[in-house]
């Protein structure tokens, strides 16, 4: 229970390898950050482990066998445009759960006014948030998040960080974030694995053992530095 | 912040009256162009007189006689409920077969050539075989309907599973929503717009065909009525049964149609 192993090695696409030998994996209730160059395969792992892509050899393992819940927050929001915001939310819960109260989720996400809103009536980065509140509703054993926060202005994208970080506090979970981006990974996680480029297989696991309260600009710079040292072409 | 608010409201009442006075405008247009026609027939009617073209008012009469009596309601009943039958019965199974081979590319390759051939039989061919085969009963004049439609509903709703969002299924995956969640929830949706269209031109062409059937081996309903008067060279007769039944489906289509597919599309946003 202590223990959630996630390994899984080569998945062998017919015209090239995306995936060779990767294992790794991530203690319960850490927060991981895979991070590696575009095009590596982080996706595609990622895909793999939300059971979407069947067609490889290997094995992995996700923790919570009795309520084993996983939510994901896709690349883009992917919410569905006949259903308001809350019931998007609502519909991913389990049909005797549908009428919980959520009011603390909407709340900490800056949901509450647009909660009656269809998402065409949506700007992105709003969206995000309804697609961050779907996935913290179902209170998941284990989070996937596949850089959700590509393509927002950087404030917006920081905001969102913040946000993530809150919700993420209040219910903690296993959670494993695909990124590019490098400072993203070090304020957010406990733990950035690093791929190398295609095909993808992890040169590296970086620890961060401080609090992210505590993580202000002088320590974050501390900690860029000391990624830089480790993986000198990644910045 | 109150002020534009206010002004917001206006804004949007403004936007809101606006379709309605463009209905009314459109109303009044089609109320005089049907007036038009009308007087175009009394016209015609006048200038030659025969009992092939009878006048408005003889219509009118014959109408009032064949609802006074009661055959009106009973025969017009007895057509609405064989649409009805063979309009579900053609929408359930060509909307599984449609899906089905929207998803399934191999099957789809396969029943390919038998749905272009079934597209093809005319609807008369279908109707006559049905009655050989299966005699002259109820079943084989619906089943008749319905297969002559079930094509149709393949072929679009084929093209709308084709249309269906892959990301959509994946979300319905990884958060393992239920069978019939995914089904009312994230696969009828999608769907909608393509079953609109099945719906639409298949309840136009069923109740055309239905008269066809009802005309060949049924002892009642609007075909038969029509059948029957054409032996009595009965036009007047004849046109009641008609614009009785036209006006029957337009109402139709204006209550029971236009507003479903308004509920189903009011997430897409009031048009500008």
């Amino acid at each position: 229970m202590e223990i959630a192993e996630k390994a899984f090695r080569s998945a062998e696409g017919v015209p090239l390898v995306a995936i060779r030998d990767l294992s790794f994996e991530v203690p319960a209730g850490e927060f991981a950050c895979l991070l590696g160059p575009s095009g590596c395969g982080k996706t595609t792992t990622l895909r793999i482990l939300l059971g979407l892509d069947n067609d490889f050899t290997g094995s992995f393992q996700l923790p919570g066998a009795e309520k084993n819940r996983t939510a994901v927050v896709f690349q883009e929001p992917i919410l569905l445009p006949w259903r308001t915001v809350e019931q998007n939310v609502r519909l991913v819960l389990p049909r005797g759960e549908r009428d919980r109260d959520l009011e603390w989720l909407f709340e900490i996400l800056g949901l509450t006014a647009v909660r009656s809103l269809y998402p065409s009536e949506l700007s992105l980065g709003l969206a995000r948030r309804a697609a961050l509140a779907r996935a913290f509703a179902t209170e998941p054993a284990t989070l996937f998040l596949d850089e959700p926060f590509v393509s927002l202005d950087r404030q917006t994208a920081q905001r969102l960080r913040h946000l993530l970080l809150r919700v993420w506090s209040a219910r903690p979970t296993t959670a494993l974030m695909v990124t590019h981006d490098v400072q993203e990974a070090l304020m957010l996680s406990d733990r950035i694995i690093v791929l190398s480029a295609r095909p993808a297989h992890v040169r590296g696991t970086f620890l961060i053992r401080l609090p992210r309260e505590k993580r202000n600009p002088q320590i974050m710079s501390d900690l860029q530095r000391s990624f830089r040292e480790r993986f000198p072409d990644l910045l | 912040m109150s002020l534009a608010r206010g002004e917001h409201g206006e804004l949007a009442r403004a936007a809101r009256s606006f379709p309605r006075k463009l209905l009314r405008s459109q109303a009044v247009i089609v109320a005089v162009s049907l007036l038009g026609l009308c007087i175009l027939w009394q016209l015609a009617a006048t200038a030659w007189p025969s009992r092939a073209l009878p006048s408005p008012p003889a219509v009118w009469e014959a109408l009032l006689r064949e609802a006074a009596s009661g055959d009106l309601a009973f025969h017009l009943s007895m057509t609405l409920g064989r649409v009805a039958a063979a309009f579900v019965l053609a929408m359930a199974i060509g909307s599984v077969v449609g899906v089905l081979l929207g998803m399934n590319r191999k099957a789809d390759r396969f029943f390919d050539s038998w749905v272009v051939l079934f597209i093809n039989i005319p609807a008369l061919v279908v109707i006559v075989l049905a009655y050989i085969w299966f005699g002259l009963n109820e079943i084989a004049a619906i089943g008749a309907v319905a297969v002559n439609k079930i094509p149709n509903v393949i072929v679009t709703m084929r093209e709308g599973a084709r249309a269906l969002d892959p990301r959509y299924g994946e979300l319905a995956t990884v958060f393992r929503l239920g069978p019939i969640d995914r089904l009312r929830h994230v696969l009828l949706p999608q769907l909608q717009p393509y079953l609109a269209a099945a719906s639409r031109s298949g309840i136009a062409l069923i109740w055309k065909i239905v008269l066809v059937v009802e005309l060949l081996g049924r002892p009642n309903g609007v075909g038969f009525q029509i059948h029957l008067y054409f032996q009595l060279f009965d036009v007047a007769a004849i046109l009641a049964y008609t614009l009785t039944f036209v006006a029957v489906m337009l109402l139709v289509e204006l209550l029971l149609v236009q507003p479903f597919e308004r509920h189903s599309t009011r997430w897409r946003g009031k048009p500008a």
